[in-house]
C-alpha cells in the first residue's frame, strides 16, 4: 500500500486511511484532510524531509513520520477493502 | 455588551480585533501567533463594548493546550454574541469550525474574512446564500484593509440586541440518531455541561478525552450509552467514530461551499513562482542563509551608522554638562547616572534595537517563519525535535518571553520543555544589542555572526543532550503553510511600536534608575565590594576588569542593562578605549549565555514550573562560564 511520503511531487493522491492515533488523526482532520480527499503533493523536502501537500485549497507542511501513517491511493493502485476497514477501526 | 472573535489560526481575529481597540494584540502570518486572549474595551457607534481575541482554533475537539483556551472560553466564557472570523479563500474548511460554533447556540455573526485573497484565488462567494444556509448574518471583509469592519459591527451591535441563535445544521442519518440516543440520554440523566444536549453528545461520541472523563465521573451509568452509540455508529460506516462525525460535517461544510462559492482561474503569480524557490529542494536552503545574512547585515548597517554620531554627541553633552558641576559631589554623581542611562537608551539600544525588530516584523508578516519550520525540519530532527520548534526559537530573537509562551503550538509537554529551554539561551534583541554594541562595533561584523554562530552551535548540542535524556513522544510536524503576503507599512510599524512602547516606559526608566543606583554605590563605594566578591569569576577566571561585576548583576534585571551599566562603569561610551578586544569578546560571551532577565525567569516558570527554571537558570551560568573561559583562550590562540 502506498504511504504520503512516497507519492511524486506533482501527483495526486486520494486519502484511504489515516493510520495513527487518535491525536494525528483529529490534527490532520482539523487541518483539512480527511480519508477520501484528494490531495497533491507540492514539493518535498530533502534529507528526509517533510512533505508540502495541498488539500482543499490549502498547504501543509507535513513530517515524513506522519506522511508514512497517511495510506493513499493514487490513479490504478487497488487496495482491499476488508484491510482498509480492519486499519480503521483498529484502537488507537 | 461583550464580543468573542473566533476562529481557525491565521484568518484574522487579531487584525480585526487591533482595528477596533487599537494596536494592542500582535498580528503575524503564521497560525498560532496569539496564544492567549486579549480583552479590550472599545467605542462602537457610541457604545462602550468589551471585545476578546481568541487565540484560533481549528475546531472545537481538538486537543493542544493552545486551542484549549480558546475552546473553553467559547465552552464556558461569559459573553453576548460570537464574531465567527472565517476566512473565504479556505471556505469550506472554516465552515467546519463555523458548524460546530452554531451548535453551541449562541448568538453569532459570521465575519466573512479575506475576500481579497479568495479573490486571488479566483474564488467568488455569494454572501447572500451563505447567510440563508447558515441562518446568521454574514458580513464581508478585509481586515487588513479595514474593509467592512464598520458594517461588520453594526451587524454585531444589531444582532446581539435582537438576534435568536440559529439552528444547527443537521449531518448524516447515522450521527444524526447517535447524537439524539446520547443526548436525550444526558437530558434524561439531568447532566449539566454548561453547553448544548446535542453539542455535549458529539463532543462524547468524538471521544473527547477531557468532557468524557468528567461526564463520566459524575454518570458513570451513562458510559454504556454512549459506547453503544458508537459501536453502532462504526458498524454502520466502517470508521471510527471520531472519524465519521468530523467526516460528517467536513461533507456539510464542503457542499455548502460547492453551493455557495464559484471557483475561476486563481492569479497566484508572483506568490506561487516565489514560493517554488522558497520551498525548492534545492534553492530552499540557501535562499534561507542568504536572507537571514542580508538581514543581519542591514541591521548591523543601519545600527552603526547611528550609533556612532550619536555617542559622540552624548558624550560631549554629558562632558559639558558635567564640567559645569562640581566634580566629586554627589549631585554630579546624580546627574552623571542620569546622563548615562539616557545616553545607553538613546545612542546604544535604539540604533539597533528599532531595526531589528523591523527586520524581526517583516519576516513574521510575510509569512516566512511557516517556511522555516517546513525547511528545518529534518534539521530538527537531528536533535530531537521537530520543525514546529523553529517558530519558538525564531521568535527568542525578538524577545525571550513571547518565545517561551508560544512554545504552547507544540503539542507534546516534552517538545515544550525542550524548547522552552532552548528558546532562553537564543540571543534576544537585547543580547543582540550587546553583541552589536560592543563585538560589532568594535571588532567588526564578522566577530559577531561567529558569537551567533558559536550560540547556535551550543543551542543544537544541548537540544540533542536535551532530548536525548527527556522521554517522551515528539509527534511530528503539521503545520499549515499560509500564502505570502506582502506586510504592510502600517502593521510593521505598530508592531515594532508595541514593542518599542515597551522598551521606552519599562526598561529606559529601569536604564535609567539603575544607573543612578549605580553611581550612588560607586560614589558609596559600595560598589567595589561587589565587584570584589564577583572578581574570582570576572577578572581570575575570565580576565575582565573587575568593574564588570556589578553591570552581570544589573543585567539579570534587563539584559540591556549590562551594556549601559558597563558604559557607566566605565565611565566612557567608547568602551574600546577601556576594555581590550579580547575582554570585550569574553564579556559578551558570557553575557549572552548567562540567566535570563527577570521577566524570562517569571514566564518560564509560569510555562514549565519552578524546578525546570531553577535548572535551566543553573544550566545557563555554567554553560556560560565554560564558554566565555573558552573564548577567552580562543581569542588569546587566534589574536
Amino acid at each position: 500500500m502506498m504511504t504520503l511520503d512516497t507519492i511524486d511531487v506533482r501527483r495526486q493522491a486520494r486519502v484511504i486511511l489515516i493510520d495513527g492515533g487518535h491525536g494525528v488523526r483529529s490534527h490532520l482532520n482539523t487541518l483539512g484532510i480527511h480519508v477520501g480527499d484528494w490531495l497533491t503533493v507540492v514539493e518535498r523536502a530533502p534529507f528526509h524531509g517533510p512533505v508540502l501537500v495541498e488539500v482543499n485549497g490549502t498547504r501543509l507542511a507535513i513530517g515524513r513520520g506522519i506522511a508514512s501513517k497517511v495510506r493513499v491511493e493514487v490513479d490504478g493502485t487497488v487496495t482491499s477493502l476488508e484491510d482498509t476497514a480492519r486499519a480503521n477501526l483498529a484502537p488507537s | 455588551m461583550k464580543f468573542v472573535l473566533a476562529g481557525q489560526p491565521n484568518s484574522g481575529k487579531s487584525t480585526i480585533f487591533n482595528a477596533v481597540a487599537g494596536y494592542r494584540s500582535a498580528t503575524a502570518n503564521f497560525p498560532g501567533s496569539s496564544v492567549s486572549y486579549t480583552i479590550s474595551r472599545a467605542l462602537i457607534q457610541g457604545r462602550e463594548v468589551d471585545v476578546v481575541d481568541l487565540p484560533g482554533v481549528y475546531s472545537l475537539t481538538s486537543s493542544d493546550p493552545v486551542a484549549g483556551e480558546g475552546e473553553s472560553y467559547l465552552l464556558g466564557g461569559d459573553y453576548d454574541l460570537i464574531i465567527d472570523v472565517v476566512d473565504a479563500s479556505r471556505l469550506g474548511r472554516s465552515l467546519e469550525l463555523t458548524l460546530q460554533l452554531l451548535e453551541l447556540r449562541r448568538p453569532m455573526i459570521v465575519a466573512l474574512n479575506m475576500l481579497d485573497e479568495a479573490e486571488r484565488r479566483g474564488i467568488s462567494i455569494d454572501v447572500a446564500g451563505l447567510q440563508r444556509e447558515l441562518g446568521v448574518p454574514v458580513v464581508g471583509t478585509i481586515a487588513r484593509r479595514g474593509k467592512g469592519l464598520r458594517e461588520l459591527f453594526r451587524t454585531a451591535l444589531r444582532h446581539a440586541h435582537v438576534g435568536s441563535p440559529a439552528p444547527a445544521k443537521s449531518l448524516d442519518r447515522e450521527i444524526e440518531q447517535a447524537l439524539e440516543s446520547v443526548s436525550s440520554a444526558l437530558q434524561g440523566a439531568g447532566v449539566e455541561t454548561g453547553v448544548p444536549a446535542r453539542f455535549a453528545a458529539s463532543k462524547l461520541i468524538e471521544g473527547d478525552r477531557h468532557f468524557s472523563s468528567r461526564v463520566f465521573g459524575w454518570y458513570p451509568g451513562l458510559e454504556a450509552t454512549v459506547a453503544a452509540a458508537v459501536s453502532a455508529l462504526e458498524r454502520a460506516h466502517g470508521w471510527s467514530a471520531d472519524q465519521i462525525v468530523s467526516g460528517g460535517r467536513h461533507a456539510v461544510a464542503h457542499s455548502i461551499e460547492e453551493r455557495m462559492s464559484i471557483h475561476g482561474s486563481p492569479s497566484l503569480g508572483w506568490r506561487e513562482w516565489l514560493d517554488r524557490l522558497l520551498l525548492g529542494p534545492w534553492t530552499g536552503g540557501p535562499l534561507m542563509v542568504a536572507i537571514l545574512a542580508a538581514m543581519f547585515w542591514i541591521v548591523f548597517g543601519i545600527g552603526q551608522r547611528i550609533e556612532g554620531p550619536l555617542v559622540e554627541v552624548f558624550d560631549q553633552a554629558s562632558a559639558m554638562v558635567i564640567g559645569r558641576l562640581e566634580p566629586g559631589s554627589l549631585l554630579a554623581t546624580l546627574v552623571h547616572g542620569v546622563l548615562m542611562g539616557l545616553a545607553g537608551g538613546v545612542a546604544i539600544v535604539l540604533p539597533y534595537l528599532i531595526p531589528f525588530l523591523l527586520g524581526l516584523a517583516i519576516l513574521e508578516d510575510t509569512g516566512y517563519l511557516p517556511r522555516l519550520a517546513y525547511i528545518l525540519d529534518s534539521l530538527m530532527h537531528r536533535i530531537g525535535l521537530h520543525g514546529k520548534s523553529v517558530l519558538p526559537l525564531i521568535l527568542g530573537y525578538g524577545c525571550s518571553v513571547p518565545a517561551i509562551m508560544s512554545t504552547r503550538i507544540l503539542e507534546s509537554r516534552r517538545d515544550r520543555r525542550i524548547t522552552g529551554a532552548l528558546a532562553a539561551f537564543i540571543p534576544c534583541s537585547a543580547r543582540s544589542v550587546v553583541i552589536f554594541g560592543l563585538v560589532a562595533a568594535y571588532l567588526g561584523p564578522l566577530w559577531a555572526l561567529l558569537v551567533y554562530l558559536l550560540n547556535l552551535g551550543v543551542v543544537v548540542v544541548l537540544g540533542s543532550i536535551l532530548s536525548r535524556r527527556m522521554r517522551g513522544r515528539s509527534p511530528g510536524l503539521i503545520l499549515e503553510i499560509p500564502e505570502l503576503s506582502v506586510p504592510h507599512a502600517r502593521t510593521l510599524a505598530a508592531k515594532t511600536w508595541l514593542t518599542m512602547r515597551e522598551f521606552i516606559t519599562i526598561a529606559w526608566p529601569l536604564l535609567v534608575a539603575s544607573s543612578v543606583v549605580l553611581g550612588l554605590l560607586e560614589w558609596f563605594h559600595a560598589h567595589d565590594d561587589i565587584n570584589a566578591i564577583l572578581s574570582p569569576l570576572t577578572v581570575t577566571t575570565l580576565g575582565l576588569p573587575s568593574a564588570v561585576g556589578m553591570t552581570l548583576i544589573f543585567g539579570v534585571l534587563r539584559k540591556e542593562l549590562t551594556l549601559v551599566m558597563l558604559v557607566q562603569a566605565l565611565g566612557t561610551a567608547d568602551v574600546g578605549s577601556a576594555m581590550t578586544a579580547a575582554q570585550l569578546v569574553t564579556f559578551t560571551l558570557f553575557v549572552v549565555f548567562y540567566v535570563p532577565c527577570v521577566a524570562t525567569l517569571a514566564v518560564m516558570a509560569r510555562e514549565m514550573g519552578w524546578r525546570d527554571t531553577a535548572w535551566i537558570a543553573g544550566l545557563t551560568i555554567v554553560i556560560a562560564t565554560t564558554i566565555a573561559f573558552a573564548g577567552r583562550l580562543a581569542f588569546g590562540l587566534v589574536a
